[in-house]
């Protein structure tokens, strides 16, 4: 019996999310009375400090094709049979998407996806995740001895529980496949949606892309990352990728500051689990105040440089 | 080219989300159902230009109920060529994906397309199952796909960029914003999808290995605090001793 994490690099960097699962993954593992197994792909050297987040063991194994799904889970597999665990636990990113499923159906497990906190383990398993984009929660019953799980990221905050661990190699037997990876083409500088902490999100009530000058403005002071609505991003006075809400990034940061946005129920699905949430809308009755922590009525163009000033003073 | 395109009912996203049965069921009183938009605008579109290019057929499958003809027959009007319903409660990912998999095994499909997710379990699932299930490579979250005929290569989401991928041979995609643009059905297409052939196949037994205990509703937001908008050091100071996230 173990608890196996999979945790992910990204461009050969441990970040929050692998952190969050190796975190969740040991608490488990406690609970249990058992070991927490970490497995990495093709990434060992920077793998040793994932102990800290309670690794009891790493392993990693040298491969160029980590993100294709059918190889990693593949060795995914392989490493939990050898760590005989009852447990594998993922994150819910992009990458932690592609393999739940997969692993499922490979180890013959139970899947949950997105997880938001431990299993109850007192009796029957059970754990909960949410559901209709947020507006509900599930508890599903964990009827099989082994179980796949993909956290959440930002449902539990990762401690140090522990110190560096000397990852060790595994030589698992990788597949062939159909799929080659041609290029990995990432905006460079900024924290992806995903992992933002801090989010500045503006909406139609800009009126113009050229406008956006004073939300980068906001976002530059507070080292936050920019998103944006719907209609914004279908115009094209944004990029894709920065759109939240039930079509777009489901995010989860600290702080959501939304400007000009109504808050429309299909926006709010991929926003309203942020921790705080400041709302600067001109009209009172905008949907959006009632999920806010913070509401300003006002001008965006008046409050926004403002709200800059007043950031600005503090960070000094 | 041979493709298969799957398609669930979800809700309409504006749905008032409550549950029945000593919180055990969802409570579908009065809720409006939809083709899960991933599925409709992205997947089902991008098959359907595929054909258009290269020639051959759209299948749409669904697993469910007979209650669900009438969005299978909404995939028939914008333009899949035939359709199937594997008769059955769609109990688990797994389940799901086990009846579509048994279907397409020994059909040929050179790509099967599901959506990103559905906007009521968002478990991105039954994707990978069905590529697991028939043991080929799976690519997540495409937001471009070009087919020469005999490869594929797609851009697909990944976080903060998108990675490039070619693939050989058949495989299971699923569809992200991006991938299509939506197209509604026209008068003709919704003429002609009375004609179009929907078969109904019985589903087989799956053990299950996961299934919904209890359901509950998130807690409450507490009351917004309205602030005077000229005085943003208030905003700020909250946030730094009240909020704690700067
Ligand atoms: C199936 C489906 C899925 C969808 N998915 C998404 C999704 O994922 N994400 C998403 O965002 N939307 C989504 N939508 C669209 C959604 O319903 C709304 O139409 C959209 O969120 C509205 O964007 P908005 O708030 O920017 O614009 P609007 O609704 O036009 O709101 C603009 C706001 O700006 C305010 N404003 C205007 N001028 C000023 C000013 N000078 N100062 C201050 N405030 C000002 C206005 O009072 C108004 O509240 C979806 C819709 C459907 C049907
Ligand atoms: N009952 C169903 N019938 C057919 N396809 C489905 C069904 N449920 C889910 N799918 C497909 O699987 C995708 C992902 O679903 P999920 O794993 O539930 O997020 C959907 O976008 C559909 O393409």
């Amino acid at each position: 019996m173990s608890v196996l994490i999979f945790a992910e690099a990204t461009k050969g960097q441990y970040k929050k999310n692998a952190f969050e699962a190796v975190y969740y993954g040991s608490q488990l593992a406690k609970q249990l009375g058992t070991e927490a197994v970490v497995f990495t792909i093709g990434n060992g050297s920077n793998a040793a400090v994932l102990g800290q987040y309670g690794a009891n063991k790493i392993w990693n194994q040298d491969s160029s094709k980590a993100t294709d799904s059918q190889v990693a889970s593949a060795l995914i597999a392989q490493a939990a049979e050898k760590a005989e665990a009852n447990y594998v636990i993922l994150s819910n990113s992009a990458l932690g998407k592609s393999l739940t499923g997969r692993l499922g159906v490979k180890l013959n497990a139970g899947v949950v996806s997105g997880v938001t906190s431990l299993p109850d383990t007192s009796g029957t398993p059970c754990v909960n995740k949410q559901v209709f984009s947020g507006k509900g929660i599930a508890c599903y019953e964990l009827k099989s001895g082994k179980n796949i799980l993909s956290v959440m990221g930002n449902s539990l905050k990762p401690e140090v529980v522990g110190s560096d661990v000397a990852p060790e190699n595994t030589s698992f037997t990788e597949p062939s496949t159909g799929l080659e990876i041609i290029e990995t083409k990432t905006v460079d500088g900024t924290v992806p949606l995903p992992e933002a902490e801090l989010v500045v999100s503006a909406g139609r009530g800009m009126k113009a892309p050229e406008n956006w000058g004073i939300i980068e403005e906001l976002a530059d002071v507070l080292g936050a990352t920019t998103a944006c609505s719907r209609p914004v991003a279908d115009t094209g006075w944004r990029p894709h990728h920065e759109h939240v809400g039930q079509t777009g990034v489901a995010i989860r940061p600290n702080l959501y500051i939304a400007i000009g946005i109504s808050g429309a129920i299909q926006h709010l699905a991929g926003v309203n689990n942020s921790k705080t949430i400041v709302v600067i809308n001109k009209d009172p009755e905008a949907p959006f105040f009632k999920a806010a922590d913070y509401g300003i009525v006002a001008d965006l163009f008046d409050v926004v440089p403002k709200l800059t000033e007043s950031l600005k003073k503090f960070k000094q | 080219m041979n493709l298969l395109v799957c398609i669930s009912k979800t809700p309409e996203t504006t749905a008032k989300i409550s549950f029945t049965d000593g919180d055990t069921k969802f409570n579908s009183e009065g809720v409006q159902y939809i083709m899960n938009p991933y599925d409709e605008w992205y997947a089902l579109v991008r098959a359907i230009e595929l054909k258009e290019q290269h020639g051959g057929k759209v299948v749409a499958i669904n697993v469910g109920g007979s209650d669900n003809d009438i969005i299978i027959r909404k995939a028939l009007a914008i333009g899949a060529d035939e359709a199937v319903r594997v008769n059955g409660e769609e109990s688990s990912s797994l389940f799901v994906a086990t009846q579509i998999a048994n279907y397409a095994k020994d059909k040929g499909f050179d790509i099967v397309f599901c959506g990103k997710e559905t906007i009521n379990y968002n478990g991105s699932e039954v994707g990978p199952m069905i590529a697991e299930l028939l043991d080929q490579p799976f690519v997540s979250f495409a937001s471009k796909l070009d087919h020469d005929g005999s490869a594929a290569t797609i851009e697909r989401d990944i976080e903060g960029g998108v990675e490039v991928v070619k693939v050989n041979g058949p495989f299971v995609l699923s569809a992200a914003k991006g991938l299509a643009e939506q197209r509604i059905p026209n008068m003709r297409g919704i003429m002609m999808a009375k004609r179009k052939p929907l078969e109904v196949a019985e589903a087989s037994a799956v053990d299950e290995k996961v299934i919904v205990k209890s359901y509950s509703l998130p807690a409450g937001k507490s009351a917004v605090k309205m602030l005077d908008p000229e005085n943003m050091d208030e905003l700020v100071r909250l946030l730094h001793e009240e909020a704690k996230v700067i």
